[in-house]
């Protein structure tokens, strides 16, 4: 027996506790979701009927069993308000992270062409705005596109607009703060495939009389399509539910799905329909939550 | 014919890279900038001075938020190293075991999910469990996102170490526990501290689970701030968001420190 197997026992008894924690506080939760998005709004302490009692005996249980229904989704499906949420937060999702793609790549690209000592430093000050605060960055824009803010204040002195331009509470600002929030989300992968790229392939291009465009297109463009991929998952699955920038920078008229949700549970107290909201904003997800999954267990995985 | 044509960088490359890094900074240096404001009228400067800074070490509510920000964040992200280091060794030198692709998968899911459905469903886990909102609903709620980013981090430290040494260690009459603190430990120390820091920034910076899952009397720094910003921009906001800049900036070079003490250049950098 080698000692890569002996290793393998006690190091399974490792996933015990971290196994029993994320399957308390990250599965079971999922399921009492799913019970409350089948319950009736009720103005009582917790705000919604039925509740399970199981010292009541088995009659009880099977009475609330009984109680469930499935109104809750019946009104997403009727009421336009949750229609258009969905819709908007996914078209949100997908513009965002096209642009992200855009103005991202070749920031990538740039750092994978950097001298290798460079490169480490080039990565550092990617990641440090990850770790900042998303908050505070987000008010930082508020600063800057506020009615009296340095933009407005520039744009007049250099006599680019004759009044002051409203920024805020727009889509523009929301897209530039999302991207703002995003994009060492979509840097970093693209950069680790692009590094990790063999100097040699562009090379051969290059002797055998592609041109530079077709050179990128044909080779590298290619060739980097994984770090592609993670990089669009990585920003589009959160931002898909991202509450707090389009309720900081967007206009009041129209919500996010995660903006729905935060409404129906914190100012209406509609326990059961904000939890039928989640419940089919998970299903809107798993295929991209699958296929990040299957890129992250490759990715991480590899090397062993 | 030159050698490597393409390897060289372009002005093209410099350009993007130059224009991304300013755009990512700049907001934030106006925003400190603008804390050392002296006027009360954020937009008009007053010249050089640190009103704000003391107006908030006099405001009892901000301060009491912040201490509980900070205690909610030292011991969730302590936590959250031991379970994600825990469930890192699992994944990487388990080999297989039952129910390893559900593991992965609650371990991965949390990195990208929503923040909404997570509070949500936290919150609604704690309401059936008649818990009483507070200090420990958000300690456990941030624990539970935290620990999947320090799993990472240290998985891919694992996946990247010489399985050899640990072979060499037991070959030589270690049992595993012994081969394990002896040698893998000291080597993957560096992004164990890495995943702690990375764990006490993110929960330092949490809005929307910590108001799901507090109480009343409870708030967090973030959502004091979040609460403040809404109704506009406000001086002692500027001077907030500064002071929780610099702490986060001297978390981050200790860690980078911290990495670059053993591993190789760059290898331990990437968050994700």
């Amino acid at each position: 027996m080698s000692a890569r197997r002996i290793f393998a026992g006690p190091a399974r008894l490792a996933a015990i506790a971290p196994y029993l924690w994320m399957a308390l506080f990250f599965l079971v939760p999922f399921g009492f979701v799913l019970k409350i998005s089948l319950s009736q709004t009720a103005v009582a302490q917790p705000p919604y009927l039925p509740v399970f009692d199981f010292t009541q005996g088995l009659a009880a249980i099977k009475a609330a069993f009984a109680a469930l229904s499935l109104d809750n989704y019946r009104l997403l499906v009727s009421d336009n308000l949750y229609v258009l949420s969905y819709l908007r937060s996914l078209v949100v999702a997908a513009v965002s992270t096209a642009i992200l793609l855009l103005i991202g790549y070749p920031i990538a690209y740039g750092m994978a062409r950097l001298p290798q000592r460079w490169q480490g430093i080039a990565m550092m000050l990617v990641i440090v705005p990850f770790w900042t605060s998303f908050l505070i960055r987000i008010y930082a824009w508020i600063n800057i596109l506020q009615h009296d803010g340095l933009l407005n204040q520039i744009l007049l002195a250099l006599h680019v607009v004759s009044a002051p331009v409203v920024w805020l509470s727009t889509d523009s600002a929301m897209y530039l703060g999302i991207v703002y929030s995003y994009l060492p989300f979509m840097i970093l992968p693209l950069y680790a495939t692009l590094a990790k790229m063999d100097p040699a392939l562009t090379e051969a291009a290059n002797d055998l009389g592609a041109s530079p465009q077709a050179t990128f297109w044909l080779v590298t463009f290619p060739l980097s399509l994984p770090g592609v991929g993670a990089g669009a998952l990585l920003c589009f699955i959160p931002i898909l539910g991202e509450f707090v920038i389009p309720d900081l920078l967007a206009g009041s008229d129209s919500m996010m799905i995660g903006q729905t949700l935060w409404l129906e549970f914190f100012t209406n107290k509609d326990w059961p329909v904000a939890a039928a909201v989640a419940v089919v904003l998970l299903v809107l997800l798993v295929v991209p939550l699958a296929l990040y999954d299957r890129l992250q267990r490759r990715q991480l995985e590899a090397g062993r | 014919m030159t050698a490597r044509p393409f390897r060289r960088i372009s002005r093209f490359n410099v350009t993007s890279l130059a224009l991304g890094l300013v755009f990512l900074y700049l907001p934030i240096v106006i925003l400190v900038i603008y804390s050392f404001n002296a006027s009360r009228l954020v937009t008009v400067w007053g010249g050089w001075s640190l009103r704000w800074y003391s107006e908030f070490f006099n405001d009892r509510a901000m301060l009491d938020a912040a201490w509980m920000s900070f205690k909610v964040a030292a011991v969730s992200a302590t936590l959250a190293t031991l379970l994600g280091t825990l469930a890192a060794v699992a994944l990487s030198r388990g080999e297989r075991f039952k129910g390893r692709t559900l593991f992965s998968g609650m371990l991965y899911a949390p990195l990208v999910m929503p923040e909404v459905i997570t509070g949500l469903s936290l919150l609604l886990l704690f309401v059936a469990l008649n818990a009483e909102r507070g200090f420990w609903t958000v300690t456990i709620a941030h624990t539970t996102l935290t620990m999947c980013f320090v799993t990472v981090v240290v998985q891919s430290r694992l996946g990247k170490l010489d399985r050899s040494l640990e072979e060499a260690a037991m070959d030589l009459g270690c049992d595993p526990l012994r081969a394990f603190v002896s040698v893998t430990l000291p080597l993957i120390l560096p992004s164990i501290v890495a995943g702690w820091m990375l764990a006490f920034t993110l929960s330092l910076d949490d809005v929307v689970i910590a108001s799901f899952t507090t109480g009343p009397g409870s708030a967090t720094l973030p959502i004091r701030i979040y609460s403040e910003v809404r109704l506009g921009v406000k001086p002692q906001i500027n001077a907030i968001c500064t002071l929780v800049l610099g702490l986060i900036t001297v978390v981050i070079v200790a860690a980078s420190v911290a990495t670059k003490l053993t591993s190789a250049r760059g290898e331990s950098a990437a968050p994700l």
